[in-house]
């Protein structure tokens, strides 16, 4: 672990359109094992969200408890960040959200914090469609009390002290997808290359976007026989859509649609390129989506990529009938009806 | 029908007598029970109305109590009823013995009267009423409703309402659909001459028309404070469906729909949010406080359980958030439709570890309103949870108080929070840094600079720059930090209502003191006035608020003999007290209520006067 960050920077370090390199994106030095894939996808979201030129004090960073919530301190220190309660980051970040639309919500979690205490929670934040990047850093173990099986660790897996778990495991992906969910997709910590621009795409769609990330537990779960082990990850792993994702501004030459791609339009004028491995997978498809992911299951293989996306839905705001001035910023004048009114409820209950 | 010997003669008593209504739920005699009490207070009389409903939907007995009280009493009065006005066979053989010696039991005679329900010492006063509605409506039903509206007809003969109040009311209700109001009059008129032929005169029992109702109102507390959540600027409700707390939810829906849609977009400047349960909704109510919008949540004891965690996430991490809790006879699901104070405990020292919450007691709807309102100024200025304890009496009974008042050069109160402008003007932003004594720091709302004022909101310990850290000596700064700030929290918070009613110069000691919070009130104020008249003075100080304010141990000072009158098993309020003002338990004597209805003057005064030491007690003036 490093305990000394380096301030030295690259001097021609790329600039996004505020002009900020990636150092503006930064975090607190990460206090997680060497190694630990949580911190890959710290360094993913922080390319992501300079990318999309977003600037860091206009995101919200929200996670519950664990190893996972522990890293929205690693990156992007000039957003505000809620480490909240186990399990609870989606309520929190469900009022927060409501409060101030203008803000880009990260929520960061893991599978103990969503697969378990987090479940109800996790349910209910997707059916309301709040407009938010859900990250599961997903290990398949307890890491910070010290690796106990999580309840995504497949069935068989066998944990660091030898023992086979009998207990079907929780597919977060096909879950999201049987609960409506309507950006839902899956990358692992190793693979910046998709993940980068998936987390671009996540957090462009207006909606809720589930990101499961396999993020192998150097410590705990990254011995022969564990299931999300880098090793038993890259063996498996099978990304069913290649996703590119295109901002609004690029213009999208035919030359770059080529072979096996699909355009997928964003709410907001992005859009979504995707390469995909088989012509038939259309992932605007709700049922063939989870058909698809059911099947390579089934073959022990984990499928990546893009796996469904809506990219027109009402969101919670839209469900709440919200103005475009943020809650939070509404005064007196346009809260308070004043003596008047009073006066006329007072005339009512005589 | 009429038993054997004749009971006794009834005096005559004029707006000062309780009429108690034996219904079964479901069947719609909710909106009648409603016009009976609310033509009442037309007439200018004092009345408190009170259900007594059951956990149940359709079918089960319901009582509905209505005690007129011409000195303004307001409290239940405890025992039996002049008046029964019996509606449900089901529950008739208690309803027989609720009424008092001399009273009047009226039934629906269609059927004839079990002859065990027969008491010799009551007087029977039947009506044909499913006769009469059947003969008169052929949708059952239109039977059903209407013979509610036929009954307070009756009764309108029978003890003097003003049949012009019952036809306002009847005007007010159906405003939107006129087509309704001729029939329900009708139907008043129909029950009115039935009786005026069944009985030759009405019951001794009457109504007269007084002024005491100048300048006030009629509401449920719940609705109160789902209006003060509207003044107060609220702008995110989420909730969890509870009794006896829904209505307070709804209340809000309710003016917030009225008062706070955009008249140009149609857009909600508001957002409510029915959540999952109950640890959701405070999840809800916490983030959007962080964020900068006032939110708040509505629930009763099992929720205040579901809460913990998160309370104390709020108290360690001062994120502001209003909590109203209605509460309801506990321990478990308890009796989730009778009413107690029994969250006292649950709620000043919510969450696991060394937390402290401030709390509130309204016990007028008035209050509610006016409490639900300061609540959020209260708990932005101090960062921290304010609960506020209600109950079920009081939320969901409508209660006569004074008009609502608003004064419009009122500001929110947003406390310490930095703009972008303050945190270009500072060096370091310090978010637990107590930065003038008051143990309340500087807060910052997500999004407002690009460079300065973001940091890490958490539950774990940090320090004073909200930096994260496990040395046991900055956690320990903020701990002692957050009891400086507990010890500012009075300054902000509502004063205890002190009545002395003994006189200042008294050779025979310093007396007694009644101390008492939420809905005791009406009934302590009863109580005491009865033995002022009596002869003996007592004192008392309603608290509004915890953390107490120096008043409070002063009175404690300053009486030989205290009381604490409370509606639990536990003498919660008492145990804050001698743990908060270090008291000497013996030092404070308890009077406790807790089957479930609203404690009464009855009780209270027995209470106290068997235990009174004679030597302690003053002569009222």
């Amino acid at each position: 672990m490093s305990f000394i960050k380096p301030s030295f920077r690259h001097p021609s370090a790329p600039t996004n359109a505020l002009g900020l390199t990636t150092q503006a994106y930064e975090g607190g030095i990460s206090t997680l094992c060497a190694g630990c894939g949580h911190d890959s996808i710290s360094a993913s979201i922080m390319q992501a969200v300079w990318a999309l030129n977003i600037p860091p004090h206009r995101v919200a960073k929200m996670s519950g408890i664990g190893c996972s919530s522990k890293s929205p301190n690693y990156f992007l220190n000039k957003a505000h960040g809620f480490n909240s309660v186990h399990g609870r980051m989606p309520s929190v970040t469900t009022g927060a959200n409501v409060a101030n639309r203008d803000l880009l919500y990260i929520g960061v979690s893991g599978d103990g914090d969503t697969a378990s205490i987090g479940m109800g929670q996790f349910a209910h934040v997707i059916r309301r469609n709040l407009n938010m990047t859900y990250i599961v850093e997903n290990n398949g173990c307890y890491g910070l009390t010290k690796g106990q099986d999580s309840a995504t660790a497949d069935e068989g897996h066998k944990s660091k002290k030898g023992k086979i778990n009998p207990f079907e495991s929780i597919d977060l992906v096909a879950l999201a997808l049987e609960l409506g969910a309507t950006f839902v997709a899956r990358s692992f910590s190793g693979d910046k290359d998709q993940l980068v621009p998936l987390l671009q795409a996540a957090m462009s769609h207006k909606g809720f976007a589930l990101l499961d990330v396999v993020s192998p537990c150097v410590t705990f779960n990254n011995h022969p026989g564990s299931t999300k082990s880098y090793d038993y990850t890259r063996e498996h792993v099978q990304a069913g859509s290649v996703v590119d994702f295109v901002p609004m501004e690029q213009e999208i030459t035919l030359d770059q649609i080529k072979g096996s791609t699909q355009e997928v339009a964003l709410h907001n004028g992005d859009s979504v390129r995707l390469s995909k491995l088989n012509d038939n997978y259309d992932p605007t498809d709700r049922v063939n989506a989870i058909k698809v992911l059911h099947k390579h299951k089934s073959e022990d293989k984990l499928l990546t990529g893009l796996i469904y996306l809506e990219p027109e839905s009402d969101n919670f705001h839209d469900i709440l009938n919200l103005p475009e001035t943020p809650l939070s910023q509404l005064r007196e004048n346009t809260l308070c009806p004043g003596s008047a009114a009073l006066s006329a409820i007072n005339t009512g209950l005589k | 029908m009429s038993p054997i010997s004749t009971p006794p003669l009834m005096n005559k008593k004029v707006n000062d007598f309780v009429v108690k209504f034996a219904n079964v739920n479901g069947s719609g005699s909710a909106s009648a029970n409603s016009m009976f009490a609310k033509a009442i207070f037309r007439m200018g009389i004092p009345v408190s109305p009170r259900n007594i409903f059951p956990s149940n939907i359709q079918g089960a007995p319901t009582w509905y109590e209505v005690r007129i009280c011409e000195q303004g009493y307001l409290g239940r009065r405890a025992g039996k009823v002049e008046l029964m006005v019996s509606v449900n066979p089901q529950s008739m053989a208690d309803d027989v013995n609720e009424v008092c010696e001399g009273g009047y039991f009226f039934y629906d005679n269609t059927y004839p009267l079990d002859f065990k329900l027969i008491r010799d010492d009551i007087n029977y006063i039947g009506l044909p009423l499913t006769q009469i509605v059947n003969a008169t409506f052929n949708d059952p039903r239109r039977r059903q409703l209407f013979k509610n509206i036929i009954y307070v007809g009756s009764l309108s003969y029978l003890i003097g309402i003003e049949f012009s109040a019952l036809e306002s009311i009847v005007a007010d209700t159906f405003k939107a659909k006129p087509k309704l109001i001729e029939p329900n009059v009708s139907a008043l008129q129909l029950g009115f001459d039935e009786a005026k032929k069944a009985f030759n005169e009405p019951l001794p029992i009457q109504l007269e028309r007084r002024n005491k109702n100048d300048g006030k109102i009629m509401l449920e507390g719940n609705a109160a404070c789902g209006l003060g959540a509207v003044y107060g600027g609220a702008t995110v409700c989420a909730w969890y469906p509870i009794t006896p707390s829904t209505s307070v939810a709804e209340g809000f829906e309710k003016y917030a729909n009225k008062l706070r849609k955009d008249p140009e977009t149609g857009k909600n400047n508001f957002a409510i949010i029915q959540a999952e349960d109950e640890l959701s909704a405070i999840g809800m109510v916490i983030g959007s406080n962080w964020n900068g919008a006032r939110s708040f949540t509505a629930t009763s004891g099992p929720g205040v359980s579901l809460m913990q965690e998160f309370l104390g996430l709020a108290y360690f991490a001062e994120v502001p958030a209003v909590l109203i809790d209605v509460q309801r006879a506990g321990p478990s699901t308890g009796m989730p439709t009778r009413t107690q104070q029994s969250d006292l405990l649950i709620s000043a020292y919510a969450s696991h570890g060394d937390t402290k919450q401030v709390c509130l007691f309204p016990a007028t709807p008035k209050e509610c309103f006016e409490l639900t309102a300061d609540a959020f100024d209260i708990a932005e200025r101090l960062q921290t949870p304010v609960i506020m304890l209600t109950d079920l009496d009081l939320g969901m009974n409508e209660h006569i108080c004074d008009d609502l008042e608003w004064d419009d050069s009122r500001e929110f109160d947003r406390g310490k929070v930095l703009s972008a402008e303050d945190l270009d003007n500072m060096d370091r932003f310090g978010r637990y840094l107590d930065i003038d004594g008051d143990g309340i720091p500087n807060r910052t709302i997500p999004g407002t600079h690009a460079e300065k004022g973001a940091f890490f909101t958490r539950g774990t310990s940090r320090d004073e720059y909200a930096i994260y850290t496990e040395k046991g000596e900055a956690y320990q700064r903020n701990m002692e930090r957050l009891l400086v700030k507990w010890k500012t929290a009075p300054e902000y918070l509502p004063k205890p209502e002190i009545t002395n009613r003994a006189a200042s110069s008294s050779s025979s000691g310093n007396g007694i003191g009644v101390i008492h919070y939420g809905t005791s009130m009406a009934a302590t104020h009863e109580a005491l006035d009865q033995m002022s008249a009596d002869g003996v003075a007592v004192n008392d100080l309603r608290v509004l608020a915890f953390p107490f304010s120096d008043e409070v141990k002063a009175f404690i000072d300053q009486h030989d003999q205290i009381f604490v009158v409370e509606q639990n098993r536990d003498a919660q309020m008492k145990t804050l007290l001698v743990n908060e003002l270090e008291v000497a338990p013996r030092d404070l004597q308890s009077v406790l209520e807790f089957n479930g209805d609203p404690i009464s003057a009855t009780q209270i005064r027995e209470g106290i006067e068997n235990n009174l030491k004679t030597d302690s007690v003053v002569k009222s003036a």
